[in-house]
């Protein structure tokens, strides 16, 4: 019922607003073409200036309400988002100056040289030096944005430091997974033909490689506060990608081709729910490559901690490996130790479909 | 409306019938039939409107899709009855589910950016503007052009039949990346209706490539005598670049849709590897999703300029007239279009920054970027040039010509953020693109096309639009489309990720509510009164004020001189010659000097 009313009310509407115009129509036929001419020209100016003006102040109250929910507001919490963050200033200056500029004269111009009688119009078709000076100002600002822009740019991406801690990611419709590469520093071999997330390696993960057996998987990603991390990022299905809004980064998970992304997380959560004033702060990995009807519920979570929470956390963790196995044992007791051939098997089975 | 300041004599009065004028010698004196008059024509005229039409019909769909999906964006927890009354499982609950939301918005971005605002901009005024003003009888290839349409109608109905499988239309958003769009496995949408979607885009690149060389080989060959190319009016040059630019970039637009045909139904491994999708896994190995990215941006970036060069060289024209002076820098304004068309072939992959691209590579891609900025910056200030102490009458193509230049600083700007990689990394896929698009491409093309389609809606119909309609219709666009897309910046600098049909769960994008309501309010005002544009123009072509004298707008330019309803060949009698520029306008005193008057010996230098 109520949607009726609104159809009506809006129908009703249209037919008045129709109706009004074409008797403005008529009107304007009757007092002289010329003169509704001039009178709508005027309106029309003045509606620019008032737009201008009216726009501006919009702008302005825009920026008040909204600015404190942008990121704008808080600090990046990497150390690469603190560089983005100095380039987006930067970007802003100057693009603000040029936007401030340029519109105000666009309007301006539109109400100043509105129609009159009295002025003819001046004929200008060219001029060099104007033109250079517009094509070489330009030409400058954007050389040193471009010149900062890359500084950083192969600053971010290049070459994560040794020490780096290393964590795999991998995204799949809707969810992510993270692995650690354990004790040794190096992640396990994997084989995508080995994934069987119902015996426990939703990865992949070729357990044949001794450097898997150490290796944990997790649904969450801890991180050490103030030590730089190389993530190592990976998409089972489709493409996908790993965006940290907080610490501005992100890099697309592609199937079939591993992405690496590195960067230092300069808090930890609870410094963060601190520095922002919002006791439920959490890192939230979205993700931000359609991937699918479930695309915008792709969230994963990252708890950056002190050195020590860390070592409690990992402490707690078991490798994937003894898991899987474990359960092995369990369901065949008698043929625990032919796991290794077992698994094998499986993996050189032709594939069922194709 | 009557331009007042229409002054000099060139303004014969002439019948508005131009059947009474046609000289013996002329070709096309017989009565068409109704079929080759209004649906099999050949007359460029004609094309035109047929392709206007079409394009009015999907901005109708395409819009009323935004509305949709704003809905519920914008109230989330609300449920309307009478969506799941109208389209059944899809909004089960009175709720658009995730599928239903995915769906539309693919498929309102692929309606808008190519079956409105290609096929229905370029393929409108690449008609009806390039034989009238090179002073031409019709396309090179009448014939081809007919094609052109029709190939563009079968497009249409395709892509409107996929809307009406049982698994949906493609929805893994407008630039259909695989694997996603390769694997039914992996999405409804990706099933049936892909391959539909991808079948009509084929159809759409072999009406658009009909089209472009069309258009190519008239403006080339067929200007008439003294119609020199640094003559041309800049809409000419425009839509010469926007052709080119399709001609070369669509075919690889389809060989990247053709080779994902084959991995969706043949087994081919173009772009797929190393895939277990729903926990089963797939044979292909070796392929690359990352090609298919480059073929798509190869066109996809070009594309946003065959967009975009139409509503420029409009704008350029429209803004002369009604300034009443020339256009400012006439050879830096082709020269920039030029420099456009080149450089939107060399920064494609400033979409794929974050794909994993080579870091050293990607710089390469921002120093061309933003160096597409110079010339973009040159047009603008030569069009606040033009403006600067001319006679300026608000025209309400002269309105959307202003607007246009409004939004176009305004997401020209925000590309420079985006271009540069650095900040790309943190913008990427965040409302800051959506609101960098639809104000520099969407909203600003948009505004392109209503400039033109007032500005030469006498010259097609021979009737005007009403004036306070339009008027209505330009100051709720032009608010609106700020309202809408000003403070999605704003989202986009909190991080919030596009192609999200819903925020309630994250800490981090939960702010916003209020926000995308207001904002999905005002969507659906500002498209409530673009049906009001509707139904002006239809309304208008057989109750509109009739046009009673040959040049209204006072303008230089050739169309203005065939009849007021101009029959098939355009001008009864001789094409007139040309001997100047377009642009004489305030020239020694005189309010406009139409290209076909000679120049005389006292004339001043300029
Ligand atoms: C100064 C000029 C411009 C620059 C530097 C620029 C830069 C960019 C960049 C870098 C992106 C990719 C952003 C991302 O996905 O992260 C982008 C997106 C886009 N731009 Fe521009 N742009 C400019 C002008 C234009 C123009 C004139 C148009 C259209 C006529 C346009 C239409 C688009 C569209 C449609 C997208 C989004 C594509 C998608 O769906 O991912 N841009 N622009
Ligand atoms: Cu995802
Ligand atoms: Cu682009």
């Amino acid at each position: 019922m109520t949607t009726f009313f609104i159809v009506a009310i809006l129908v009703l509407a249209f037919i008045l607003v129709f109706q009004i115009s074409k008797a403005s129509e008529y009107v304007s036929v009757l007092k002289g073409e010329d003169k509704t001419f001039k009178q709508n020209n005027r309106i029309n100016a003045f509606l620019f200036i008032a737009f201008l003006v009216l726009g501006l102040a919009g702008a302005w109250w825009c920026n008040e309400v909204f600015y404190d929910r942008t990121l704008l507001a808080q600090p990046a919490a990497s150390d690469h988002g603190e560089k983005i963050d100095t380039m987006l200033w930067l970007t802003l200056a100057v693009t603000g100056l040029v936007f401030f500029i340029t519109q105000i004269a666009l309007f301006w111009f539109a109400f100043k040289y509105q129609y009159t009688e009295k002025r003819k119009a001046f004929y200008f078709a060219h001029s060099n030096k104007l033109e250079l000076i517009w094509t070489v100002v330009p030409a400058i600002f954007l050389t040193v944005l471009v010149g900062m822009g890359l500084f950083y740019w192969f600053n971010i991406t290049s070459d994560a430091p040794k020490d780096a801690q290393i964590v795999e990611i991998t995204g799949k419709q809707f969810n992510w997974m993270m692995r650690y590469p354990g004790k040794d520093g190096v992640l396990g071999r994997k084989n995508y033909r080995l994934t069987d997330a119902s015996n426990g390696n939703a990865l992949g993960v070729d357990w044949e490689d001794e450097a898997s057996h150490d290796d944990l998987e997790s649904t969450e990603m801890h991180l050490v506060v103030g030590k730089p991390v190389q993530l190592v990022i990976n998409a089972q299905d489709v493409i996908h990608d790993v965006g940290l809004v907080h610490f501005r980064l992100k890099m697309d998970a592609v199937p079939g081709i591993p992405t690496t992304m590195w960067f230092t997380p300069k808090y930890t959560t609870e410094q963060m729910k601190q520095l922002t004033g919002n006791k439920n702060f959490v890192y939230e990995i979205s993700c931000d490559q359609m991937c699918g009807s479930g695309h915008y519920s792709m969230k994963g979570l990252i708890i950056v901690e002190t050195q020590e929470e860390y070592d409690k956390w990992l402490a707690q963790q078991k490798p994937q490996y003894m898991t899987v196995s474990a359960a092995k044992k369990e369901a065949a007791p008698a043929s625990a130790d032919t796991l290794q051939t077992k698994l094998n098997v499986e993996a050189s089975k032709p594939l069922a479909k194709n | 409306m009557s331009i007042t300041t229409v002054s000099t004599g060139h303004e014969s009065e002439v019948s508005t019938s131009a059947h009474g004028h046609h000289e013996g010698h002329h070709e096309h004196h017989h009565e068409e039939s109704f079929i080759s008059k209004y649906v099999f024509s050949q007359d460029h005229k004609m094309i035109a409107k047929q392709f206007l039409i079409t394009g009015m019909i999907w901005a109708v769909i395409g819009g009323l899709f935004s509305v949709l999906f704003r809905l519920q964006l914008g109230y989330p927890e609300m449920s309307f009855p009478i969506l799941e009354d109208l389209f059944g499982k899809w909004a089960a609950g009175g709720r658009i589910s995730n599928e239903f939301y995915y769906a539309l918005v693919t498929m309102h971005g692929t309606i808008l950016v190519f079956f409105v605002l290609t096929a229905g901009l370029s393929g409108t005024f690449a008609n009806f503007l390039i034989p009238l003003q090179i002073g031409a009888r019709d396309m090179a290839s009448p014939m081809l052009n007919m094609l052109s349409y029709w190939f563009f109608f079968l497009a249409s109905i395709i892509m409107f039949a996929s809307m009406f499988i049982q698994t949906g239309p493609a929805s893994g958003g407008w630039t259909i990346y695989p694997p996603l769009s390769a694997l039914g496995q992996a999405s409804e949408g990706s099933k049936l209706g892909m391959d539909y979607w991808l079948v009509s885009m084929a159809m759409f690149i072999v009406s658009s490539l009909l089209g472009g060389l069309n258009y190519i080989s008239t403006i080339l060959n067929m200007r008439t005598k003294g119609m020199t190319m640094t003559r041309l009016p800049l809409t000419i040059w425009a839509l010469f670049f926007t052709a080119v630019l399709g001609v070369l970039s669509f075919p690889v637009l389809l060989s990247g849709a053709i080779l994902l045909l084959f991995d969706r139904n043949l087994g081919t491994s173009f772009y797929l590897s190393e895939i277990v999708v729903k926990g089963e896994i797939l044979p292909n190995e070796g392929g690359s999703a990352i090609l298919f990215q480059h073929l798509f941006w190869f066109l996809g970036h070009p594309e946003v300029y065959i967009i975009l060069l139409p509503a420029l060289g409009m704008v350029s024209e429209i803004l002369s007239v009604n300034s009443r002076k020339p256009i400012f820098g006439y050879l830096a304004m082709v020269g920039s279009l030029f420099a456009i068309a080149i450089l939107a072939f060399l920064v494609w992959a400033h979409h794929m920054f974050v794909t994993g691209l080579n870091p050293f590579l990607g710089a390469f891609f921002v120093l061309l970027t933003l160096l597409i900025a110079v010339p973009s910056a040159i047009k603008v200030f030569n069009w606040l040039t033009t403006l600067w102490r001319g006679n300026l009458r608000f025209t309400p193509a002269m309105l959307f010509a202003i607007g246009f230049v409004s939004l176009f600083i305004s997401g020209g700007l925000t590309g420079i953020f985006l271009g540069n990689s650095t900040l790309d990394i943190h913008l990427h896929d965040t409302y800051f693109v959506v609101a960098h698009f639809h104000i520099v491409m969407g909203v600003a093309s948009m505004f392109g096309m209503f400039a033109g389609v007032y500005h030469w809606y006498p010259k097609m119909y021979g009737r005007y639009m009403n004036n306070t309609l339009a008027y209505i219709h330009f100051w709720v666009s032009l608010v609106g489309a700020y309202l809408i897309f000003w403070p999605m910046h704003y989202q986009g600098l909190a991080g919030m990720p596009r192609r999200y049909t819903d925020f309630s769960n994250w800490e981090s994008f939960k702010n916003f509510g209020e926000m995308n309501r207001f904002i999905s309010t005002v969507a659906m005002i500002v498209f409530v009164v673009q049906l009001l544009f509707i139904f002006n123009f239809f309304y208008s072509i057989w109750k509109g004020r009739k046009v009673t004298s040959q040049n209204p707008w006072g303008a230089n330019t050739l169309e203005w001189t065939a009849p007021i309803r101009p029959g098939h060949g355009n001008w009864p009698g001789e094409i007139p010659e040309v001997h100047r520029w377009a642009y004489d306008y305030g020239k020694d005193g005189r309010d406009f000097i139409a290209q076909t008057e000679p120049i005389s010996d006292s004339e001043s230098k300029h």
